[in-house]
């Protein structure tokens, strides 16, 4: 026996290595798409403008992959987000434009909707035994119809101030500085709780060395990034949305039971049913979050483009289930999280941003980020299989 | 020396850190069955994927003679060449085809480039005939149980000439029924020249089978004899390094005020409302009693637990009291609020969550008494879990250990930690030993005596009647959805149960 503990202590420790390559992978292609945009763009790219730009752009996706993580961890699918982010959007405009709502209300009801979807097409998942990847393409068909209906196919604009500032204002810059430098100290905080902790718990840490110098990088890349977007406007709103969406949405993930029971279905249903988990009330939530994300991220985006559109959000279902796997969400499920994704969404929008600056033609971004998706999936793959060899 | 269809000498395989085989050597003669036995981590996987070319030559050391020739393995295909098949125990079936194209995967027969259906069938019966299965080749083997699949896997290989026939483990997920046919297999297959290597635990099927028996302890090979030499304690002796002078620590308790009462139970299939799969079944369970339900696979006793325990597809009726009380369960959830936990048979499908790690696994039916303001409180839960595994004897290091990376008896305390974690009334065990080492199931037979002790109801579903007998204060034997016979410890014995299990008496 002392035999098989030994051999799990070296897996473990190539696992570890290798999850830590992945880590890496994405922060490596990362900067190799910031390195190559710049340099083709002559620093144009990481200007601030740019970079505000970027954030702003990337803001919609990375909300609706923020809800597609829980998603695809629970082993189901959402192909439906795109329709509901132009149906959400329509809908909100379509009050305020031709009602005359004030933003607060467009807004409420526009999360409701997505909220109510999300539990249409829950219900149907769950309870009805219909396979996700079906009601949610029907889904997908059927708000995209709701919005052509209501709209009667036309563009409806002007917004309010108010509903545009969502999308296109800037946090002050003293409220931004503030921002980053209590993200900084949290960080420092929280990092050495946890190292406490896990040492009188007995658990293992990395070196102090490794952990402190990695958060200190973090912590620069914060300085730098406040300090790029101070000299424009600032930070964009949409991004404040983001961070604010994703902090709520990985504490839920990693710290309540409902956060825990989403991995454990996905990893094994019928474990997770005889251990008393009750998979239908959670795999509904899951879609009711995920309708309800998919509402803030068609407010944004109308208000982005201060007009709601028939054709608002198409696609986007792939780009945030890309922004996912390229993440390091497996569409198995059991396996994934929110930050992997949203740095997919970055990677995402940089290829887009970085191209269209280059005046690269469109189809070009197309056959580009296809790729990308699929060498993400390899470069996935091809760690499992060393392990398992 | 070409007596020895096998050779396999000095066999040396390193991991990074740890020596899997060493200096290991198998030599199996021609046309015997050769036991191979050792616990889980022993090394016999290791040394079989060395055989069977997953592991190439040059990352070993030691060589390799088949009928006295030596043979280099660069592949699984070298190795096939040379007329050597691996039966894995999870079987490697196309579902959705027929058995006759399963039979020729991976090598159709073809006229004109295209597939000879008639020819296909035609050579699939006359091997179906060979084996002994009565089968029509066009079955989907979707269709068939778990151990006629075994036998296509087994026709399979034979088909494709092979001399040497490694089976891992084959009896694991078979009826005793399918067994007794696997056994005639292997012994016709025997009589026809075929060298056989198997893998098993379980050493009455050695003891019955094999002509030799090579025993593997932490890399080594420490006995290899034939098996007139033998017997089932020294083979656990060899295995374990140690003796176990008493495998069941029965102790005789006083048992408490009934804590479980099933009062006419049934359970009906869905869409066929005649077929019963329980029908009227009455017993009760005592606190700190063990309660053994015996019978052969199919008898219903899973489908009975686990309907109680609200996981079973369909619902049963009948009464069930806890304490006395009336209880209505619906579902797992329900049955964790009464008191209920359930052990299933099957851990990877129903017990585990493989891609999580050892805490999260423990707290899983639990977690709700591990937090705080509605949040999972992490030091609360790894001291629980850390309480729990060392009660457990669990071994490894790092609570933050994937589950899959467990041993088989590790991953099954895991799962026992599971429930215990729910402090459970009633403790329901459907195969708690099956696959895993003697020494894990020495520890689970310890723990279960301590639960019992405790006060905890234990109902102990098993197959392996010297388990049952060991263990249980009462036995209850089903078969065909009923119970059949019900015997108190002293009078017990395997003919009774037996005799009663198969519709004797």
């Amino acid at each position: 026996m002392a035999n098989t503990s030994l051999s799990n202590a070296v897996e473990e420790k190539s696992l570890h290595f290798k999850l830590n390559l992945q880590a890496y992978t994405l922060v490596i292609a990362l900067v190799l798409i910031a390195f190559i945009f710049g340099l083709l763009t002559k620093g144009e790219f990481l200007s601030s403008r740019n970079l505000s730009n970027l954030f702003t752009q990337m803001s919609v996706i990375s909300i609706l992959s923020i809800g597609m993580t829980l998603v695809i961890v629970a082993g189901q699918i959402d192909l439906s987000v795109g329709s509901l982010v132009g149906l959400t959007g329509g809908i909100a405009a379509i009050l305020q434009v031709w009602f005359g709502w004030s933003t607060t209300m467009v807004v409420i009801t526009a999360i409701l909707v997505g909220a109510l979807a999300g539990l249409w097409q829950g219900w149907w998942v769950a309870y009805k035994n219909v396979p996700a990847f079906i009601v949610t393409l029907g889904g997908m068909l059927i708000f995209r119809g709701i919005l052509i209906g209501i709209s009667k196919g036309q563009t409806v604009a002007p917004l309010n101030h108010s509903f545009t500032a969502l999308g296109t204002s800037y946090v002050p810059y003293v409220i931004g500085s503030i921002l980053a430098v209590a993200s900084i100290l949290l960080l420092y905080i929280w990092t050495y709780r946890s190292r406490k902790k896990r040492i009188s718990l007995g658990l293992k840490v990395k070196s102090a060395k490794m952990e402190y110098g990695r958060i200190t990088i973090y912590s620069l890349l914060i300085l730098l990034l406040i300090y790029m977007l101070n000299r424009y406007y600032g930070m964009p709103v949409p991004m404040l949305f983001v961070i604010a969406f994703a902090a709520i949405f990985i504490f839920i993930s990693v710290k309540t039971p409902f956060g825990r029971y989403i991995y454990a279905i996905g990893g094994n249903a019928e474990a997770a049913a005889l251990s008393g988990i009750n998979i239908k009330k959670t795999i509904l939530i899951i879609f009711i979050l995920m309708g309800a994300l998919a509402g803030v991220a068609g407010i944004i985006l109308t208000g982005r483009l201060n007009a709601a559109t028939t054709g608002a959000g198409d696609m986007y279902e792939l780009d945030a289930i890309a922004a996912c796997v390229i993440g390091g969400t497996s569409l198995m499920g059991g396996k994934g999280n929110i930050i992997g994704a949203i740095i997919g969404a970055l990677i995402m929008t940089s290829i887009d941003n970085g191209m269209s600056m280059m005046n690269i033609e469109t189809f070009w971004q197309y056959i580009v980020k296809g790729l990308i998706l699929i060498i993400a999936v390899w470069i996935d793959m091809a760690g499992k299989k060393n392990v398992a060899a | 020396m070409a007596t020895y269809a096998l050779e396999m000498k000095g066999i040396v395989k390193d991991f990074p850190g740890v020596r899997a085989l060493d200096h290991v050597s198998f030599s199996v003669k021609k046309g015997e069955i050769h036991a191979l036995c050792g616990e889980n981590g022993a090394g016999k996987s290791t040394l079989m994927k060395v055989l069977s070319g997953v592991y190439p030559y040059g990352t070993y050391e030691g060589e390799i003679y088949i009928n006295g020739q030596k043979r280099v393995f660069k592949s699984i295909a070298d190795s096939q060449n040379a007329g050597i098949s691996i039966i894995y125990q999870e079987l490697a079936l196309v579902p959705e085809m027929s058995v006759a194209e399963n039979i020729f995967l991976g090598h159709p027969l073809l006229r004109h480039k295209i597939v000879d259906w008639n020819k296909l069938y035609k050579e699939s019966q006359k091997w179906l005939e060979f084996i002994g299965l009565s089968l029509d080749p066009q079955t989907k083997v979707s269709s068939l149980t778990v151990g006629k699949q075994q036998l296509i896997e087994i026709t399979k290989a034979i088909s494709r000439n092979s001399e040497i026939l490694i089976l891992d483990e084959p009896t694991a997920a078979l009826t005793e029924h399918e067994v007794e046919i696997l056994k005639e297999v292997l012994k016709k297959l025997k009589s026809e020249g075929v060298t056989c290597i198997y893998i098993s635990h379980k050493l009455n099927e050695v003891m019955e089978l094999a002509d030799s028996v090579t025993v593997l302890r932490d890399g080594k090979s420490v006995s290899s004899n034939a098996i007139t030499e033998m017997n089932e304690n020294k083979i656990i002796t060899y295995m374990v390094g140690r003796e176990l002078k008493d495998l069941f620590p029965y102790e005789k308790r006083e048992l408490g005020d009934q804590i479980l009462e099933v009062k006419n139970y049934s359970l009906r299939e869905q869409g066929n409302r005649n077929k019963s799969i329980i029908e009227d079944v009455s017993f009760s369970l005592r606190k700190g009693e063990i309660l053994g339900i015996s019978g052969l696979m199919g008898s219903g006793r899973t489908e009975l637990l686990m309907s109680i325990f609200g996981g079973y597809r369909e619902k049963g009726v009948g009464e069930i009291f806890i304490e006395g009380q009336k209880v209505n369960i619906k579902s797992p959830s329900d049955a964790i609020r009464q008191g209920l936990a359930y052990v299933s048979e099957d851990r990877k499908r129903f017990g585990l969550v493989l891609g999580m790690d050892i805490t999260k696994n423990s707290t899983l039916a639990s977690l709700k008494k591990f937090m705080k303001h509605s949040i999972v409180d992490s030091a609360l839960e790894i001291k629980g879990v850390e309480a729990m595994t060392k009660r457990m004897k669990l071994k490894t290091t790092n609570l933050e250990t994937k589950v899959r990376q467990l041993s088989g008896g590790n991953q099954q305390k895991v799962v026992l930690s599971k429930w215990l974690l729910t402090n459970p009334k009633v403790l329901i065990l459907d195969e708690p030993t099956r696959g895993i080492d003697v020494g894990a199931k020495f520890e689970i037979y310890k723990i279960i005596n301590e639960l019992a002790k405790d006060g905890v109801g234990i109902i102990l579903i098993s197959s392996e009647l010297p388990e049952v007998l060991g263990m249980s204060d009462r036995i209850l034997v089903m078969s065909e959805g009923k119970i059949k016979g019900e015997f108190s410890r002293e009078e017990a014995t395997q003919e009774k149960i037996m005799s009663c299990a198969t519709g004797g008496i």
